[in-house]
C-alpha cells in the first residue's frame, strides 16, 4: 500500500506558537518521506532540545529526542549500528551550532550517511528568546535587555568546511521548495546538511516573514523578496572531479556565496560532492564485514551461549 | 603508544610461547634437571655458547625446591626507554618456567623522560598483590637508585649501573623539589654523600648486596666480541641488559630468555639479534659473577589453562564474548588501552562460521562517546563505552537520558584518582558515589565493581545481561590498578557465560498497539529496537507517556517514576546474591571492601592466617542498588568491621552506614595514589589488632 503523507503524521497535539516557521519543516520532512516511500519503521527521525526538538513526537516513524545539543551524536550511533536506517536530525540553531557545535564539526568530518536540518531562527525561542549563536553582530530581537555583541557563525560556511558534502539552505515558508531540498538531502549518499530560515513570531522580531519578503524596503517599486534561489541563477553546486579544479571552485563560490545576507539571501543546494568515499567504505576497510554484517544485524548468542569464538585470542594470552 | 607496543609483543610472543611452555609442562623435570647440570651448553640459535656455571650455580639441593619462592623484581628508568619490554621479557620468562605474576606499572603523566618503573612479583603460591619491599632492583639510571632504595629488603640485591656512582641528587632533573627534599633529608640522616654510591651504601650496611656493572663496559666489549663498533653505542639496549643481568642472576632458562627476546623484536629480526646476543653475554656476566640469589627461577611445572594477562584484557574480551557489538570512546588514562585493544582484535569468528566485529569509534568527546553508545543501543545492538572519571563527567546528563529512556548500556569506569584531572596516570576509588548518583534526577542504574582481572572478565559478561534484563544503565567500576597490572590467572571460559538479552522482542505483534513503555506486570516492558517492523517507539529526555511522547501529567508522572525505580528492588531480587556479594573468609575481625583491594586483602590474610590470626573478607560487587540486607546478613556475626578503601572519605563506608547495617570501627585508606600493597594492609591489621589509638590507618607506600 502506497504511503499517503497522513501516514506520516501522529495525533499528537503540537503545540508550538500560530505562525511558527517549524509547522513548513515538519510538513515538508513528512511530504518528503512520503515521496520516497520510506517505510516507517525504517525511518529514525533524531531531534535536540527546543522548540524544534518536538519535530520527532509530529512524525509517525521512530522518534528520538534526545539532548541539547547532542542530537548528532545519538544519531551518528544509530546509523553507525544499523546502516539500513534512513537517519535525519533536527534541532534549533543554538542547539547545533551552540552547545553542539563540537559535534557540527565532528559530524562533517565522518560525513555518515544520514541528514541534519538546522531549524535556524537566530534566538532561544523555548527559554524566551535569548540571542542563538545565527544572530547578527549588534541586532536586538524583543527579549534581548542589550543588542547582540557577538558576531554570527556562519552555518552553510562552517558545514562546507567541516566536511558536509551536501550543503543546502531552505526557508521553511516554500514548503516545496524545502522538501525537495530534504529529499535531495536524505537521497545523497554522505552526510547532509540543510539550514532552514525559519522565523520565531514570538521571540524573532526582526527576520520576520514580511522582513524576508521584503515587505519593510521603503521603495515599491524596488520592493522584492530577500530570498532567491541559487538554481535560478544558473548556480552549479555539484563537484566535477573530471575537472581537477572543481573541487576548489565549488567550495570557494559555495563560501562567497554563504556570506550573502541582506536583500539577498540565496536558498537551495550551495555545494554537493558525491566524489568521496563513504563512511560504509571507509569502515569496511577497518572492517570487511560490516556492510553485510553490521553490528545491529549480528545475532550474538545460540541458545543463550556467546556465538563468538575467541579462543584465538584467548591462545595467544596462554603460557 | 604503551598498549599498541605491549599488547601486540605478547600476543605475538605468548601465541610461540603457548605451544613451547605446553611441551615445558610435559617435561618440566627433565628441563629442571636440565638446568642443575654442571658446564650446561645451551644452544642459541647459530651460536654455540657455553655456559660456565659449575662454580657458581648451587647444587639444587632438595632442600632448595622446598623453599618457596616469592621475590619481587623491580626495573626503573626513564618513559620511553624499554621498562615495559624489559619487564614483558621478565613476566613472561618466569610465567613460562611456572611461576604466578603479578606486576604492576607504575608511570607519569609523561611520554619520555620522567620516572617509570614496573615491579614483578614472582612466586610459586598465587600471589594477587604487590607488597612492600623489592627483593632485586635493577637499574640503569640513577633515578631509580634514589627512588627505589629504602624498598630494597636487607636480603636484596641491587644490580645497577655502576657508571651512575657519582651522580648527584642534584645532576637528576626529574627528580621533583618535594621528592629531593625528602630524600636529601634521609641521606644527611645516614650522613652519607648524596650520590647514587653513598645512598647505595646505606642500604649496602643494612644487608643488601650490591652488583655495580658498567653498561658502556659491557656494551663496548660486546661491540668488541661481535667485532661490531655499532653495538658500543647502542644504549637503547640498557632495558635488555639489566632484565638479562637479573635473569643470569636468578639462573632463569637461558633458552627462554634469548626466544623471548627474539619474539619480542620479530618484525626488527637485526635489533632482535642484537639484543639477544647482549642478553646472553649479560646473563653469562651475572652467572659468573654474581653469588647466587636466595630465589631460583628454574622450570617447575605449569599449570594446565594459566595465562598471562593485562588488566584491560577482562573488560575488553568479556566484551567481545558478551555480543558488545559498538563501542565507543574519547581517549582516556586508563581507560583508552581497553578501546584500542577492541580495535585492535574487532575482527571475530563466530562458531557457526559467520563473521563477527566490533565497531570501535574514537568519538570528538566523552558526551559523544555515550551519545553513541545509546543510538547504537537503540538499535538493538549490545553497546559500551569506557572511560575514567573526567570523561564520566561529561556523560551525566546523557547518563539520565539513558534511565528515563530505559535504555541498556554498559559504562566502563576505569577509576583515577581525581578530583579534576588530578594524578592523572595513578590509582584511586574515589568515583564511587559520583557514580552512583551521577545526572540529575532519579533514574535506576546498576553500579557493579570487579575485585580483579578475572572476574572482570565474567562480571563485563553479567553487566551486560543486567543491562538487557533490566533496562537501565550498568556502570562497570574497574581502575587504574587492574588497569596496569600484569598477572597470571587461569584463561577466561566463555563456555562459563550466558547471554540473556531480557524482554528484547524479535517481531512485534500487530494485533495490539505496540507501546514501549507499557505500564503495568513487574515494570519491565518488551522492548522494541530501531527498524523493528511495526515496533515504532518515541524516546524523549522529556517525561513521557507509555508510547513515548511528551507528557506532563502528574498521574502518569508518578506512574512512571515508580515504574522505573522500582528497578532497583527487582535488582536485589533477580541477581544471584553471590554475584552481589562474596564472604571470602569469616573471623572476628571482618574487612569489609570493593574492587581491586580484593588482591591485596585475600594476600594480607593469607599472611595473618599463617600466623594463625584469623580475618574475615566481604567482598561487595554490588554498589548500588546497595545489597543491604544480605550484607546485614552476612555479617550476623561479625564483631569488628573493618574498612579497606582507596580513597580518602570511605566512600563504600558511607554507603553501609547508610543502610544502617553495623558501626564502622577501622578505616584503612589510601589516597596517595599508588595501589593498596598486601604489606601495607598485614601492618594496618596487626595495628588495628594489638589495638591503636586512631579508627583511621592511612597507608602511604610507594614513590
Amino acid at each position: 500500500m502506497a504511503l499517503r503523507i497522513a501516514d506520516y503524521k501522529t495525533d499528537v497535539h503540537n503545540d508550538w506558537c500560530p505562525g511558527c516557521g517549524d509547522f513548513g519543516i515538519v510538513n515538508a520532512i513528512q511530504m518528503s518521506l512520503a515521496e520516497m516511500g520510506i517505510r516507517r519503521d525504517q525511518a529514525a527521525i533524531f531531534s535536540g532540545v527546543g522548540c524544534s526538538g518536538k519535530t520527532v513526537h509530529f512524525v509517525n516513524t521512530y522518534g528520538i529526542h534526545t539532548l541539547h545539543g547532542r542530537v548528532l551524536p545519538f544519531a551518528q550511533g544509530a546509523k553507525v549500528a544499523n546502516p539500513d536506517l534512513t537517519v535525519v536530525a533536527v534541532g534549533g540553531d543554538g542547539d547545533g551550532l551552540g552547545i553542539g557545535a563540537g559535534h557540527f564539526v565532528a559530524a562533517g568530518r565522518r560525513d555518515i550517511d544520514m541528514t541534519y536540518i538546522i531549524f535556524d531562527n537566530g534566538v532561544y525561542g523555548l527559554t524566551k528568546g535569548q540571542a542563538s549563536p545565527t544572530l547578527k553582530l549588534w541586532e536586538q530581537p524583543k527579549s534581548l535587555p542589550k543588542p547582540n555583541m557577538n558576531y554570527n557563525v556562519n552555518p552553510i560556511g562552517l558545514a562546507i568546511t567541516s566536511g558536509y558534502t551536501f550543503v543546502a539552505r531552505g526557508y521553511s515558508y516554500d514548503v516545496r521548495h524545502l522538501k525537495s531540498l530534504i529529499t535531495q538531502a536524505i537521497r545523497h549518499k554522505g552526510v547532509s546538511f540543510l539550514d532552514v530560515l525559519q522565523p520565531c513570531p514570538t521571540y524573532n522580531d526582526i527576520n520576520t516573514r514580511d522582513w524576508y519578503a521584503g515587505l519593510d524596503m521603503k521603495d515599491l517599486a524596488e520592493r522584492h523578496s530577500r530570498i532567491y534561489k541559487l538554481e535560478d541563477t544558473g548556480y552549479d553546486p555539484e563537484v566535477h572531479p573530471a575537472d581537477e579544479n572543481d573541487l576548489d571552485d565549488k567550495i570557494s563560490q559555495a563560501l562567497i556565496r554563504s556570506l550573502d545576507w541582506g536583500n539577498k539571501i540565496p536558498i537551495g543546494v550551495f555545494y554537493k560532492n558525491d566524489h568521496i568515499s563513504s563512511f560504509s567504505e571507509r569502515m569496511s576497510e577497518h572492517l570487511p564485514t560490516y556492510v553485510e554484517h553490521p553490528p545491529y544485524r549480528q545475532r550474538i548468542s545460540t541458545d543463550d551461549k556467546p556465538a563468538v569464538n575467541v579462543d584465538g585470542l584467548l591462545d595467544s594470552l596462554l603460557i | 603508544m604503551y598498549t599498541s607496543t605491549i599488547y601486540t609483543v605478547a600476543c605475538f610472543l605468548e601465541y610461540t610461547w603457548y605451544q613451547k611452555t605446553r611441551r615445558a609442562s610435559q617435561s618440566a623435570s627433565s628441563a629442571a634437571t636440565h638446568w642443575r647440570c654442571a658446564n650446561a651448553s645451551v644452544r642459541i640459535a647459530e651460536n654455540v655458547i657455553s655456559v660456565n656455571v659449575p662454580s657458581l650455580m648451587r647444587p639444587l639441593a632438595a632442600v632448595d625446591r622446598m623453599k618457596s619462592v616469592d621475590f619481587s623484581w623491580l626495573i626503573g628508568g626513564p618513559q620511553g626507554s624499554g621498562v615495559e619490554t624489559a619487564s614483558l621479557i621478565f613476566s613472561n620468562i618466569c610465567a613460562q618456567a611456572g611461576y604466578h605474576i603479578f606486576g604492576k606499572r607504575e608511570f607519569h603523566s609523561n611520554i619520555k623522560g620522567e620516572h617509570s618503573y614496573f615491579g614483578v612479583r614472582v612466586a610459586d603460591h598465587v600471589v594477587r598483590s604487590n607488597t612492600d619491599s623489592v627483593e632485586l632492583l635493577v637499574s640503569y639510571d640513577a633515578e631509580t637508585i634514589f627512588r627505589h632504595y629504602d624498598s630494597v629488603s636487607p636480603n636484596g640485591v641491587v644490580i645497577y649501573d655502576s657508571d651512575m656512582d657519582k651522580v648527584e641528587v642534584s645532576d637528576v632533573s626529574t627528580l621533583d623539589s618535594h621528592f629531593q627534599n625528602r630524600l636529601l633529608q634521609s641521606i644527611r640522616s645516614h650522613n652519607a654523600p648524596p650520590t647514587v654510591h653513598g645512598i647505595l651504601d646505606i642500604v649496602r650496611r643494612q644487608g643488601v648486596t650490591l652488583y655495580p656493572v658498567s653498561f658502556r663496559e659491557m656494551l663496548a666489549t660486546l661491540a668488541e666480541q661481535q667485532n661490531n663498533p655499532r653495538l658500543q653505542r647502542m644504549k637503547r639496549m640498557y632495558n635488555v641488559l639489566g632484565v638479562s643481568l637479573s635473569l643470569g642472576l636468578l639462573r632463569a632458562p637461558l633458552d627462554m630468555m634469548t626466544h623471548t627476546i627474539r619474539t619480542i623484536f620479530s618484525k626488527k629480526p637485526v635489533i632482535g639479534d642484537l639484543n639477544a646476543d647482549a642478553a646472553v653475554y649479560a646473563y653469562k656476566k651475572a652467572v659468573n659473577e654474581f653469588r647466587p640469589f636466595g630465589h631460583i627461577v628454574d622450570v617447575i611445572p605449569t599449570r594446565p589453562g594459566t595465562a598471562l594477562v593485562q588488566g584491560f584484557q577482562g573488560t575488553a574480551i568479556g566484551k567481545m564474548v558478551a555480543g558488545c557489538r559498538f563501542q565507543s570512546y574519547y581517549p582516556i588514562t586508563p581507560a583508552s588501552d581497553e578501546s584500542v585493544y577492541i580495535e585492535s582484535n574487532n575482527m571475530l569468528e563466530q562458531n557457526d562460521g559467520k563473521p563477527a566485529s566490533v565497531v570501535v569509534v574514537q568519538t570528538e568527546d566523552e558526551i559523544s562517546a555515550i551519545g553513541m553508545m545509546i543510538g547504537a543501543a537503540l538499535t538493538g545492538t549490545r553497546s559500551s563505552t569506557s572511560t575514567s572519571g573526567p570523561g564520566f563527567s561529561l556523560m551525566a546528563e546523557a547518563l539520565g537520558w539513558a534511565g528515563i529512556n530505559e535504555v541498556p548500556v554498559v559504562i566502563t569506569l576505569y577509576q583515577r584518582s581525581g578530583p579534576s584531572t588530578g594524578l592523572p596516570t595513578r590509582h584511586g576509588q574515589d568515583d564511587l558515589l559520583f557514580a552512583i548518583y551521577a545526572g540529575h534526577g532519579e533514574f535506576p542504574r546498576i553500579v557493579y565493581a570487579s575485585g580483579d582481572i578475572e572476574e572482570s572478565f565474567y562480571d563485563t559478561c553479567q553487566c551486560f545481561n543486567y543491562s538487557d534484563i533490566f533496562q537501565i544503565p550498568v556502570i562497570h567500576m574497574m581502575d587504574k590498578f587492574l588497569a596496569s597490572t600484569t598477572t597470571t590467572c587461569p584463561i577466561f571460559d566463555p563456555t562459563r557465560v550466558t547471554i540473556d538479552r531480557g524482554r528484547l522482542l524479535d517481531r512485534i505483534d500487530s494485533e495490539h498497539e505496540y507501546k514501549r513503555f507499557q505500564l503495568g506486570g513487574d515494570g519491565i516492558s518488551p522492548r522494541s529496537y530501531l527498524g523493528l517492523e511495526d515496533g515504532i517507539f518515541w524516546n524523549s529526555g522529556d517525561e513521557s507517556d507509555e508510547v513515548g511522547h511528551i507528557t506532563e501529567d502528574p498521574v502518569l508522572r508518578r506512574e512512571m517514576m515508580d515504574k522505573r525505580l522500582s528497578r532497583l528492588d527487582l535488582v536485589l531480587d533477580r541477581v544471584p546474591q553471590v554475584e552481589q556479594a562474596v564472604l571470602h573468609a569469616t573471623g572476628d575481625y571482618t574487612i569489609i571492601s570493593w574492587g581491586s583491594t580484593k588482591g591485596p586483602i585475600l594476600d594480607a590474610i593469607e599472611m595473618l592466617r599463617n600466623e594463625s590470626v584469623s580475618i574475615g573478607f566481604l567482598q561487595i560487587k554490588m554498589l548500588h542498588p546497595f545489597p543491604a540486607k544480605y550484607v546485614a546478613d552476612l555479617l550476623k556475626s561479625a564483631k569488628v568491621i573493618i574498612d579497606v578503601e582507596s580513597n580518602q572519605t570511605a566512600q563504600m563506608g558511607k554507603l553501609f552506614l547508610q543502610n544502617s547495617i553495623k558501626p564502622i570501627d577501622y578505616y584503612i585508606l589510601k589516597y596517595t595514589g599508588r595501589a593498596i600493597t598486601s604489606t601495607e594492609i598485614y601492618d594496618a591489621l596487626q595495628d588495628i589488632i594489638s589495638g591503636i589509638d586512631s579508627d583511621t590507618v592511612v597507608l602511604t607506600h610507594g614513590p
